[in-house]
């Protein structure tokens, strides 16, 4: 590995020498270069002051990294200010492409800046660059024991391979602490604290080449996700569900030999220094509903710290992660709808950070015009995930993109166009169902679906049938006439607050006449009863209480007649309730055994 | 009532009547007894098939949905398989992830009706549009199922005794913790759907004997097939079946409907048996099934018999005849049998069949069988915690069956008798006799109330249940009688009502505590109460096998205890040797002699077997008890049967087991005992006592200074309870 790294460097050394003289308008008058190792993203901030000294107008700045640095790098971001000091004019971010000359070496990757506006003859520009590269610390040595600390190998030039000459230029690398294990040492070389200054260096040619290594301890986490997958499904019942499947790695240096838990309990900042306990996830304020787990299913360990501005989620891996270790987990978190969704004109769009390489945003069924737009370039597709109760899928967009470091996690919109009736059809669709569960429930038990129609039980069971609807109807008639008792009953205690008798007669008249009717119709009833084998058993029964209720009948409506003779004959006295008393007796009698009799014909 | 004097006296109060009276208009619009019977019966079973699944959600609530215990894992695991890759691949999947390097033939070594369920479950959702993950469907397999087994013992219920002790039955067996130990959500195994099955295929059985009907008989063989698709147990329901149907023969029921029922039973029940691989041909050949083919012999001979002596009027000549055809055929049965056995072609019992009839059998034959806590034989406390007043209810229930013979309740009584007779000699078989101590202590409670009811009613026919049919003058002669015998009837049957209430809801609320308590725990998962009162969470065991599953070469081989197998195949997803399928003894053997080896012959033994990492499981530092050490013995024992270079007294001192300074010096060397405790004598555990005290045991160790010569510490999980150690390549020779 590092050998072919220096060889690298050698290759662009030589190339860089040749190719000097070529690009010389451009003339840099003050470089400033600050290398930040403090973490394992590696951010490199230039500051230059460019000057045309030649005469045509120039509308583009070549910036050049050598190949194994633009490989890793994630980010590169100009900002140019005019003026100077405090008359500074605002900053205008520049659009950068990949612009390689012809005859440039194939190991030196040209990144062009366009101007806002051409630098005329004479005219400077401050240029303010930022570029964050993954993956360039190299750990040495590249295997560790659980208690060996980690060690980080940096390699650079101590002057900046600008495609111009450069009048002067410094470099400052910050470490993550005071220790360093050893450096570069070059003229004007300072280390004071926990950064290493080189330079100033003067009137530099372009291309000028001179290597410095860094070699440092971090044990800062070198978590690098391996596959990071982001799920944003909006409901428009109210939720944004977010799900983040990671898949990450311990990217330091290798972990060899035993791992030993009881070292790593008892002194766990010096066995195990270089192990990543925990994570800490930035949540969106207002998440919910958050949960954390893995293939297996839920771990146990995390924490959640919240306040207005933001919801932290301490993540803890089921294990202490050593260098190669990997693990895998989930993240899920819920927001209120209304915190990133938007309504604007006849379309909806939602807003929210990129956070991952790659966010799928599934978009209720039946979106449409659906378009992205992210601030950075990314590739994007579109596919359809089916979820509970979709019938045509619903509308995905995938936006993926390489290298991501924590400079990408800016907002980034989808729009699209979502009609409020559709929200109805998955309801809809729930009560549908359900009703036709319930009317073919009721179709089955009103078919018949008696194969052989002629068979001795089928008949059996036909008549049964009929015998039991006769019972039916008898017992209603037979209810009837007990309605008709009651009303028989209640005219006489009308008839004791109002004496009103003549209505009481009416009524007597009117039920005498509705009772006839009804034993009329019990009569062919009982006909059919006696007339089919099946009701045999119940025969006896059914007669008695036709028998008892004729019965009961008469019973009452002679007692009405004594209580009404007697209140017309205003004929009151001890002799008429003495025998009111006596029918009544029987009354209540024949009234208990009725209702018994009703009773066990019902259960029949 | 309206009373005379008011008749009498002409008053003049505001005039109520114009508002219709009350009574017409209720007596109207109020259902029938029998609409209302229906609707009664209707919500209550509702609400008990609804109970029947909430209360076994409380490992959700309390944990998370999650697969619990030891072989739910495989299931699950093969379940993910029958989905992904279809039934096809399912059948002949050839799994060299378990028991290398022999592997194992999953497709015809398994009852694959539980998968099989859970992917139709699953399957149906998903073209419901219902996009549910397996280890959902899964895990509310076993709740559901319990739901439906309500509902297939309030049928049975009605079928034995009436719609009252159906629907008793149903409430009972909903929340029974005899069925909920085997059923909780997460508890994704065999027994979780075949006691459904079981049930079934007696319900149907029982109704095909009291109809003759062939479509019910048909339906039950269909039950049976399901049975057998889903677990071994099925051996039971072949074997009680015809001892059912041989003592009917015996009491003098035999009957046209019985002969129906019983051959259509049989023989469909068995052709469709067949068609699972892992019983195949077992079923005409093996011993166990024996029983099930004599009596249907026997059957078609008492059909004969029926036919001579319907053709034969003479009585005599039958006896005679009677006597030579049983005879005979007795004879030939048995030689058949003698002979079958003889040439081999009936293969004789196997040993859990053999250990079933005499518990005494495992335990001097087979360790690996007795070696399983679940096959040690019941303690009546066990009883009393999973049947509870059941077990009172129960005897009540048999004399009511007694007082009321029929072909059915002669079924249920053999079913409880037979099952309660395996049920105490195996803890695990509670589970079979818990549907038929259900059903005969509902027809108890539900006879009892029925007649306590009818007493304070005191309307017409008490009587009726116990005399059947008497006419209404009878009934109210004797109501009067009744009464004026004995005064206190009535209220001494509201207090025996009370009584049986009190005792129900006491039924219900041990019930739910014991579930809540003691079945709902995931046992992969420990929780326990920590100094404060806040719940701590051991969650060792998935720490393990997730660090297994991350950070070992893909193709690594794991030796563990047997325990193991299953979930470190299907949570760590990496090969094992040997796994809960106890199906090759000698291979389950060699682990054991490598476990209780010294280490450098336990090298030689991982090294033959391509061994890359050792796991066991130590309960030193948490007081964890179902530890490796702790089940060490068996491991030796197990080791011992098939090599007889281990001898257990090696590892006792004068017949004790221990781990302390007074441990046998083979104990204190051996790889298990060096795993486990390898740099434990440096750990504190407990505050007060010295280093390498071992809170599982409550002792202080006796090997303080292990030294790993042939392996090194991997990994060891946050409370040491799964420590998994790496097996170092042979050092280089030159």
């Amino acid at each position: 590995m590092m050998s072919r790294f220096r060889l690298d460097l050698l290759v662009l050394l030589v190339f860089a020498l040749h190719f000097a003289p070529s690009l010389s308008d451009l003339v840099i008058s003050k470089l400033d270069r600050r290398i930040d190792l403090t973490s394992q993203i590696v951010r490199v901030t230039l500051t230059l002051k460019v000057e045309n000294t030649g005469t045509d107008p120039v509308s583009e700045v070549s910036l050049t990294f050598p190949e194994h640095q633009a490989n890793n790098l994630a980010l590169l971001v100009a900002v140019s200010t005019e003026g100077k000091g405090k008359s500074r004019g605002a900053a205008t971010n520049l659009p950068i492409k990949i612009k390689q000359p012809n005859d440039s070496p194939a190991s030196l990757i040209w990144y062009a800046a366009s101007l806002p506006k051409e630098l005329g003859k004479g005219e400077s520009l401050n240029l303010d660059v930022l570029a964050v590269f993954t993956h360039v610390l190299r750990p040495f040595p590249e295997k560790i024991t659980q208690a060996e600390s980690q060690l980080f190998l940096f390699q650079d030039s101590a002057h900046f391979a600008s495609p111009y000459d450069v009048k002067i230029q410094s470099l400052t690398v910050k470490l993550p602490s005071e220790n360093v294990e050893s450096y570069t040492k070059l003229e004007k070389t300072k280390f004071s604290g926990s950064e290493i200054k080189y330079g100033p260096y003067e009137n530099l040619p372009a291309f000028s080449y001179s290597p410095v290594i860094v070699h440092f301890p971090s044990n800062k986490p070198f978590v690098v996700a391996k596959e990071l997958v982001r799920e944003i499904e909006i409901s428009h019942w109210g939720n944004v569900q977010v799900t983040e499947h990671y898949n990450i790695i311990h990217g330091g240096a290798q972990s060899t030999g035993e791992f030993s838990r009881l070292d790593f309990q008892a002194r766990p900042h010096v066995r195990g220094a270089s192990a990543v306990r925990n994570l800490i996830a930035m949540l969106p304020p207002r998440a919910h509903s958050i949960y954390y787990r893995d293939a297996i299913g839920n771990i146990s360990t995390s924490n959640i710290y919240g306040d207005s501005s933001k919801t932290l989620l301490e993540i803890e891996p089921r294990y202490p992660m050593f260098g190669g270790w990997k693990t895998s987990f989930t993240i899920g978190y819920g927001l209120p709808l209304q915190d990133c969704l938007f309504q604007l004109g006849g379309t909806r769009f939602l807003n929210i950070t990129f956070g991952s390489p790659m966010n799928d945003v599934v978009l209720p069924e039946g979106s449409r015009d659906i378009s992205v737009s992210v601030p950075f370039p990314v590739k994007q597709s579109q596919v359809t995930t089916f979820s509970h109760l979709d019938i045509a899928g619903r509308p995905t967009v995938v936006v993926e993109k390489v290298n991501v470091v924590p400079e990408h996690n800016q907002y980034f919109q989808v729009h699209y166009k979502f009609s409020n009736l559709s929200l109805l059809t998955e309801p809809l669709m729930l009560i549908f169902g359900f009703f036709s569960v319930f009317v073919a429930c009721i179709i089955y038990m009103h078919a018949d679906f008696t194969i052989s129609k002629s068979s001795a039980s089928y008949l059996a069971k036909l008549q049964w049938d009929e015998v039991q609807g006769t019972i039916q109807q008898l017992q209603d008639i037979i209810n009837r006439c007990l309605l008709i008792h009651d009303k028989l009953e209640a005219s006489l205690r009308e008839l004791s607050r109002t004496g009103d008798v003549q209505a009481c007669k009416a009524v007597r008249k009117s039920a005498d006449n509705l009772l006839k009717d009804l034993s009329k119709e019990l009569k062919p009833l009982l006909a059919i009863l006696q007339s089919s084998p099946q009701a045999a058993h119940v025969l006896p029964k059914v007669e008695e209480l036709v028998v008892k209720e004729r019965d009961l009948q008469e019973k009452i409506m002679l007692k009405h007649t004594m209580v009404v003779d007697s209140y017309e004959k205003k004929s009151g006295g001890r002799d008429l309730e003495n025998r009111v008393a006596s029918i009544q007796q029987k009354i209540s009698a024949l009234k208990q055994e009725v209702d018994d009799l009703v009773e066990f014909i019902e259960d029949i | 009532m309206v009373s005379k004097s008011d008749t009498m006296k002409p008053t003049h109060q505001p005039d109520l009547s114009s508002k219709p009276p009350l009574p017409f208009s209720f007596k109207s619009f109020k259902l029938k007894t029998k609409q209302q019977e229906l609707l009664i019966r209707v919500s209550i079973l509702c609400l008990v098939y609804i109970l029947a699944f909430i209360t076994r959600l409380f490992s959700v609530l309390r944990y998370e949905s999650m697969i619990h215990e030891f072989d739910p894992y495989f299931n699950y695991r093969t379940t993910l398989y029958l989905t992904e890759k279809g039934f096809y691949e399912f059948w002949n999947w050839f799994d060299s992830e378990s028991w290398y390097p022999l592997g194992r033939i999953i497709g015809g070594t398994l009852y694959p009706g539980l998968m099989v369920t859970a992917a139709l479950i699953y399957w149906i959702l998903l073209f419901l549009r219902f996009t549910v993950h397996i280890r959902e469907v899964c895990v509310l397999t076993a709740p559901f199922f319990a739901s439906n087994t309500t509902i297939v013992a309030y049928l049975f219920g009605k079928e034995v005794w009436d719609t009252g002790a159906g629907l008793v039955a149903a409430a009972l067996i909903a929340i029974c913790p005899g069925y909920i130990s085997r059923s909780v959500a997460g508890s994704y195994d065999n027994e979780g759907v075949a006691i459904f099955a079981l049930l079934l295929t007696f319900y149907l059985f029982v109704k095909a004997v009291n109809t003759g009907s062939l479509a019910w008989a048909l339906g039950s063989a269909f039950g049976y097939f399901y049975m057998v698709s889903a677990w071994g147990g099925y051996v039971f329901i072949i074997n009680l079946i015809p001892l059912y149907v041989l003592v009917l023969l015996v009491v003098g029921r035999y009957s046209m409907r019985l002969y129906v029922a019983y051959n259509c039973m049989y023989i469909v029940g068995m052709l469709l048996a067949m068609q699972i691989r892992f019983v195949g041909f077992q079923h005409v050949q093996s011993g166990e099934h024996m029983a099930a083919m004599g009596v249907f012999f026997l059957i078609q001979v008492f059909y004969f018999l029926a036919w001579v002596k319907h053709l034969l009027n003479d009585t005599k000549l039958f006896q005679a005849l009677l006597r030579i055809g049983v005879t005979s055929a007795v004879g030939v049965g048995a030689i058949a049998l003698g002979l079958g056995t003889a040439s081999g072609y009936i293969s004789p019992w196997t040993g859990r069949f053999y250990s079933l009839l005499d518990p005494t059998y495992a335990k001097d034959h087979i360790p690996i069988i007795a070696s399983v806590s679940e096959h040690q034989p019941t303690a009546w406390s066990s009883f009393m915690f999973d049947f509870h007043i059941l077990l009172f209810l129960f005897p009540a229930g048999l004399y009511f069956c007694f007082k009321r013979l029929s072909d059915a309740t002669i079924f249920i009584v053999m079913y409880g008798l037979t099952s309660m007779y395996f049920a105490g000699v195996m803890v695990r078989l509670i589970l079979v006799a818990t549907p038929a101590v259900c059903l005969i202590s509902a027809i108890a409670v539900s006879a009892t109330i029925k007649n306590l009811t009818q007493i304070i009613r005191g309307k017409t026919g008490q009587t009726v249940s116990a005399k059947g049919t008497s006419t209404a003058k009878g009934s109210s002669k004797q109501q009067a009688s009744v009464d004026q015998s004995i005064p206190f009837l009535k209220n001494g049957a509201t207090i025996l009502l009370f009584g049986a209430f009190y005792l129900l809801s006491r039924y219900a609320i041990h019930c739910t505590w014991v579930t809540s308590e003691a079945y709902s725990s995931p046992s992969i998962v420990l929780a326990a109460r920590g100094a404060h009162g806040q719940r701590v969470i051991f969650d060792d065991y998935r720490e393990a096998y997730f660090w297994l599953r991350q950070n070992t070469p893909s193709d690594a081989k794991i030796m563990s205890w047997w325990d193991y197998g299953y979930q470190i195949t299907a949570m760590g997803n990496r090969t094992v040797i040997v796994d809960n399928n106890t199906w090759n003894n000698t291979h389950i053997a060699t682990v054991g002699r490598a476990m209780s080896s010294y280490e450098d012959e336990a090298y030689e033994i991982m090294r033959s077997l391509d061994v890359d990492y050792v796991l066991v499981v130590f309960g030193g530092v948490t007081g964890y008890s179902s530890d490796d050490i702790n089940k060490f013995l068996w491991m030796v024992r197990i080791g011992g049967g098939v090599f007889p270079v281990i001898k257990e007294p090696d590892y006792l001192v004068n017949g004790e087991y221990r781990v302390d300074k007074g441990a046998a010096p083979k104990m204190l060397n051996c790889l298990m005992y060096k795993l486990c405790y390898y740099r434990f004598g440096e750990l504190t555990t407990e505050y007060g006592k010295p280093p390498g005290y071992d809170r599982a045991r409550g002792v202080e160790i006796g090997n303080k200074d292990v030294k790993l010569e042939y392996l090194e510490e991997a990994f060891t999980t946050s409370n040491w309870i799964v420590r998994i150690y790496k097996v170092k390549p042979p050092t280089n020779r030159w």
